[in-house]
């Protein structure tokens, strides 16, 4: 079973490499949750994933469900520190020198570099999170159409979770 | 301190709606300050809304604004959170629960699915960060390659590729 630390350093490393937010993280943080250490079956990672979806707060914070999950109140907080702490830190130390070089062209540079990583590392987190949450083509045929409700803007993202929902309550 | 609010409203998101809060009815920050620091958080790793909290804070209360604000920020949905997971740990093991989970599941990689392809769109048109994009998907998706190599790697040449395409 995990430990609060063994959290708090698994989630403080993939914090670092999250360019772009949690979602950019989800295959790796997937590989050694489920794989690696066997914390929890692909289905419930994804169950636990959904479940933050449908809550409030920055999206990040589906680490701290998994981290309640595994390690109850200290490994949520366990969790959300390391997820949340070291790019805090890093942003609060380095605010002032990118302010000052706001307008510099390297900043702008290593974002133009960074946004097509950050599309190919969602797009990924997306087919990986596909794959654990559908066993069938029901569930495929719903993973598309609530794309393409979302896409089209034409109801609320909470909504279309409570509808996909309920249609697994009576189909599944 | 207004961030409270934002963790309270953000669901899926909290980009926009801080926005609003920070911009147009606080008017803490300035539009155009706003999208300075933005463009800063996005160039860091973190969650941009959080990097945001702990950027405006810090620039108006130093360290203990930035505290106060990132604080404000996950209190509530840590609460909101933790009682979801609570249920969720309670009655996960019934059938009929399973498979309203199920539902749930299938339809929040949608939202992923969806999000993919709205940050993908404005690409299409340029070939390089096209090519980029499903590089980094192919080796992160499919081959699932370890992302702290790939991101060691991936960093330095997509900057390098894009600085030289100017």
């Amino acid at each position: 079973m995990a430990t609060p630390w063994e959290l708090f350093t698994l989630f403080a490393e993939l914090s670092l490499l999250a360019f772009g937010g949690a979602n950019s993280v989800l295959p790796e943080m997937h590989h050694r949750i489920v794989d690696l250490h066997h914390w929890m079956t692909s289905e419930t990672f994804s169950a636990l994933y959904a479940l933050a979806q449908a809550a409030p707060g920055p999206n990040v914070m589906a680490v701290t469900l998994i981290g309640w999950h595994l390690a109850g109140p200290q490994g949520a907080l366990a969790a959300t520190f390391g997820m949340i702490g070291p790019p805090a830190l890093i942003t609060g130390l380095s605010l002032g020198v990118l302010h000052r070089f706001r307008d510099a062209p390297w900043q702008r540079r290593v974002k133009a570099g960074l946004v097509p990583l950050t599309v190919g590392l969602i797009a990924a987190s997306a087919l990986q999170l596909s794959e654990a949450a559908d066993h069938s083509w029901i569930a495929v045929a719903m993973t598309l159409v609530a794309a393409a409700v979302i896409v089209s803007g034409r109801l609320h993202p909470l909504l279309v979770l409570a509808v996909g929902t309920g249609i697994g309550y009576l189909v599944f | 301190m207004g961030f409270l609010g934002l963790g309270l409203m953000g669901f899926g998101g909290v980009l926009p709606l801080s926005r609003r809060m920070l911009v147009e009815k606080r008017q803490w920050v300035s539009a155009a300050e706003f999208t300075e620091l933005l463009a800063i958080c996005q160039i860091l790793p973190g969650g941009n809304i959080c990097n945001l909290a702990v950027a405006v804070g810090m620039r108006f209360y130093g360290v203990s604004g930035a505290m106060a604000a990132l604080v404000g920020l996950v209190a509530v949905p840590t609460v909101a959170l933790i009682a979801l997971g609570t249920v969720y740990d309670r009655y996960h093991a019934i059938p009929a629960v399973q498979h309203a989970f199920a539902g749930l599941s299938a339809t929040a990689s949608g939202l992923l699915v969806a999000m993919a392809f709205k940050m993908a769109k404005p690409l299409r048109a340029k070939r390089i960060d096209a090519g980029i994009a499903v590089a980094t998907f192919a080796v992160v998706g499919v081959i699932q390659a370890p992302l702290l190599w790939v991101m060691g790697v991936a960093i330095p040449l997509s900057v390098w590729v894009m600085a030289r395409k100017r």
